[in-house]
């Protein structure tokens, strides 16, 4: 067992999960969706990004790139937030909390893109 | 990519995933802790203004408690945060800024610039290993005729030498070890406008790794290296190395030539040199009487096998005959720079005297002893440094033999005018009396300044005027294309050297020989006579006015108006 591999699966895995954990939910009700989910969401993908830099291999270049795609969108989910709430202080409206949760909702389907190469990586590895 | 690239990134993952960690342990806390507003209400910091806090506080601290006064809680999070950000702030920036200034990485980066340039060469070019004497004296020579160079040497001092340096086009330059086949093909070694290496360096198993690199990544393109060991020359030459040059050969040789053909000699002289030279005198060396040769090394020792050859008396001075091996003639042992040994090899009968060692003082102090105990000595020196040259051209010897010019010469005329190399080569065949009859006829043409040697070549590109003549079937000769196209009852101040006609060599062709299309020339002459041809050869009009004295009616208007009054 490779405690380096395991740490990577964690954080992954764990940035799909939180993802899911906030996406899920009413679209646009904001009391179904908490900022601090939000906030985790972000630095596990944080995490993960770093995490696959320096992969010399192909599967290691796609995974970088989901994430980057992944945390591209929930950057723009907490921009949107931070602009509803603070700059027009319009207040979480449910246009904005349906912008905010379908952004996250594409991250997600990044992490999901992650998570299947992962496994594939792992169902190819036959170690 | 670059393996080093990989590894920076590796490398940023600690200190990154750390300020990543520390940054959201802070901001969490900072929303947890209940705080108060300016009415006393229990408010909570939101994420926006803890992510703001937290960035200033641990970069630069100072910016005040924001939006509302911090409450004791807030308080005692905030000064371990200090620390703790702080401290991770510094450690990880200082590491990513320290990764980037890393100086693996600093190279890679410096060598992925260099093979961007090469891949963007669209002109040919040579590449250029080894950077020192030679190499300088040879990119110069090349860039002055508009060739291009690339140049690996594997000191930055060299490098940096050469983009000072005031060149005529723009020679890209890479640090590094030529002997990796890596560098050489960052520097081009597979591109298709490579046309050629030069092994330059002064280690000979350098060049000799360099050839055989070129010769099996790029099996068509010329190799010429530089060499002075004879062991090598036979490796080199065996793997088909195109051109050996052995500065200390080359010079043997020509001192040999000019011992028996003084003309012939002078005539290889001012052809092989560059633009604005000065055409030098004949020099006469000695044919009998003793030589005395001080300095036995690899220079002694071809001059010292031409000589005997040449069947003259040889005496040979050297401070270190067990390391060097000694030779059949007479040897002196001592270093030639006091009288005493000068005398002893008989130097007041002498009638040459070489000063061949590896050192330019003591070559320089050989002579000045020599010449007081005989004046009428000829005498050779051999230049070891460049920057000695307003000393050696003070003692006023001879003959200077300086191995990087004499190998840049050859070389540039190798890859500049492959004609004019073929044609040195021939002429050594010739007698004497021939080349003195040629050295009149362009002393007539020219005045202080050498010759201009040029080709022509009868191809559509380079002469498309005389091609479109010749085409049509109509008969046009040598001597006709030598007319000046402003006035033809001029010459143009040139002679024609050699032609080049299907694999065949002809020496000085004659001036009533019908032209053909894909021949080629090699001229010499003023370079006056070498723009008024290139008129000839490409403007059609320039060429009837040639043929018939007539100019031509240029314009469509006027063709047409000149048809209707011939019908």
């Amino acid at each position: 067992m490779n405690p380096e591999k395991v740490l990577f699966g964690f954080f992954i895995v764990l940035a799909l999960t939180l993802n899911f954990g906030f996406f899920v939910g009413e679209l646009d009700n904001p009391d179904h969706h908490h900022v601090y989910e939000l906030f985790a969401v972000i630095v596990v993908n944080l995490i993960a990004t770093v995490l696959k830099f320096g992969d010399r291999t192909q599967m290691g270049a796609v995974l970088l790139a989901t994430s980057l795609v992944a945390l591209m969108q929930l950057f723009a989910a907490a921009l949107v937030w931070t602009l509803a709430v603070h700059v027009t202080e319009s207040g979480l409206t449910t246009v904005t909390m349906a912008s905010i949760v379908s952004l996250s909702g594409g991250a997600m389907l990044a992490n999901v893109v992650s998570v299947v190469l992962l496994i594939i990586e792992t169902v190819m590895l036959r170690r | 990519m670059n393996n080093i690239f990989f590894l920076i990134f590796r490398r940023m993952r600690a200190p990154l995933l750390t300020l990543i960690l520390t940054y959201s342990i802070a901001m969490l806390g900072l929303v947890l802790i209940p705080g108060k507003d300016a009415d006393g209400n229990v408010w909570h910091m939101d994420f926006f203004h803890a992510f703001y806090f937290v960035s200033f506080m641990s970069s630069t601290i100072g910016f005040g408690e924001i939006p509302y006064t911090f409450t004791a809680g807030q308080r005692l999070w905030v000064s371990f945060s200090i620390f703790f950000t702080v401290v991770v702030w510094l450690y990880s920036i200082g590491t990513v800024l320290a990764l980037l200034k890393d100086e693996t990485f600093q190279n890679a980066l410096t060598e992925r610039r260099f093979a961007k340039q090469i891949n963007r060469l669209r002109e040919s070019f040579y590449l250029v290993c080894g950077y020192g004497q030679t190499g300088e004296a040879l990119v110069k020579a090349l860039t002055d005729r508009n060739q291009h160079a690339v140049v690996i040497d594997i000191l930055q001092d060299r490098v940096n030498q050469l983009k000072l340096e005031n060149l005529r086009e723009y020679v890209p330059g890479l640090c590094g070890d030529a002997r990796l086949p890596a560098h050489l093909l960052e520097a081009g070694l597979e591109h298709p406008l490579c046309e050629g290496v030069v092994a330059l360096t002064n280690s000979n198993e350098v060049n000799l790794k360099i050839a055989i690199t070129s010769k099996l990544l790029h099996p068509d393109i010329e190799v010429i290296c530089r060499a002075d060991s004879h062991d090598i020359e036979k490796n080199m030459a065996s793997f088909g190395t195109d051109y050996i040059i052995d500065p200390f050969d080359a010079f043997a040789l020509h001192l040999a030539t000019a011992i028996q053909a003084p003309c012939l000699s002078l005539l290889q002289d001012w052809l092989s040199l560059g633009r604005r030279d000065m055409l030098n005198e004949p020099v006469y060396p000695p044919r009998k009487g003793l030589w005395v040769v001080c300095g036995y090394g690899r220079f002694g020792k071809a001059v010292y096998d031409k000589l005997v050859q040449e069947g003259l008396e040889v005496v040979v001075v050297e401070a270190d005959p067990d390391l060097t091996g000694k030779p059949k003639s007479p040897l002196v042992e001592g270093r030639g720079t006091e009288a005493e040994t000068l005398l002893e090899a008989d130097i007041e009968r002498a009638a040459g005297l070489v000063a061949g060692t590896d050192n330019d003082a003591n070559n320089l102090s050989i002579i000045m002893t020599a010449r007081e105990l005989n004046s009428d000595l000829f005498v050779i020196i051999r230049q070891n440094r460049k920057y000695n040259d307003p000393v050696i051209h003070a003692v006023g010897a001879d003959m200077v033999m300086l191995p990087s010019e004499i190998i840049a010469n050859r070389i540039r005329v190798l890859l500049g005018a492959p004609l004019q190399h073929q044609f040195v080569t021939l002429v050594t065949h010739q007698e004497d009396g021939w080349a003195c009859e040629l050295i009149s006829r362009i002393s007539a043409l020219v005045t202080r300044h050498a010759p201009e040697v040029w080709e022509v070549a009868f191809s559509e590109y380079d002469s498309h005027a005389v091609c479109a003549y010749v085409q049509r079937g109509k008969p046009l000769t040598l001597g006709e294309l030598m007319t000046d196209p402003r006035d033809r009852a001029c010459k143009l101040p040139c002679i024609p050297l050699m032609l080049l006609r299907r694999n065949d060599y002809f020496l000085l062709p004659e001036q009533d020989l019908k032209v053909q299309k894909d021949d080629r020339f090699l001229f010499c002459g003023s370079v006056y006579a070498k723009n008024r041809m290139e008129w000839t050869l490409q403007n059609e009009n320039a060429l009837s006015y040639i043929l018939t004295g007539e100019a031509r009616p240029e314009g469509w208007i006027w063709r047409r108006l000149r048809k209707r009054e011939v019908t």
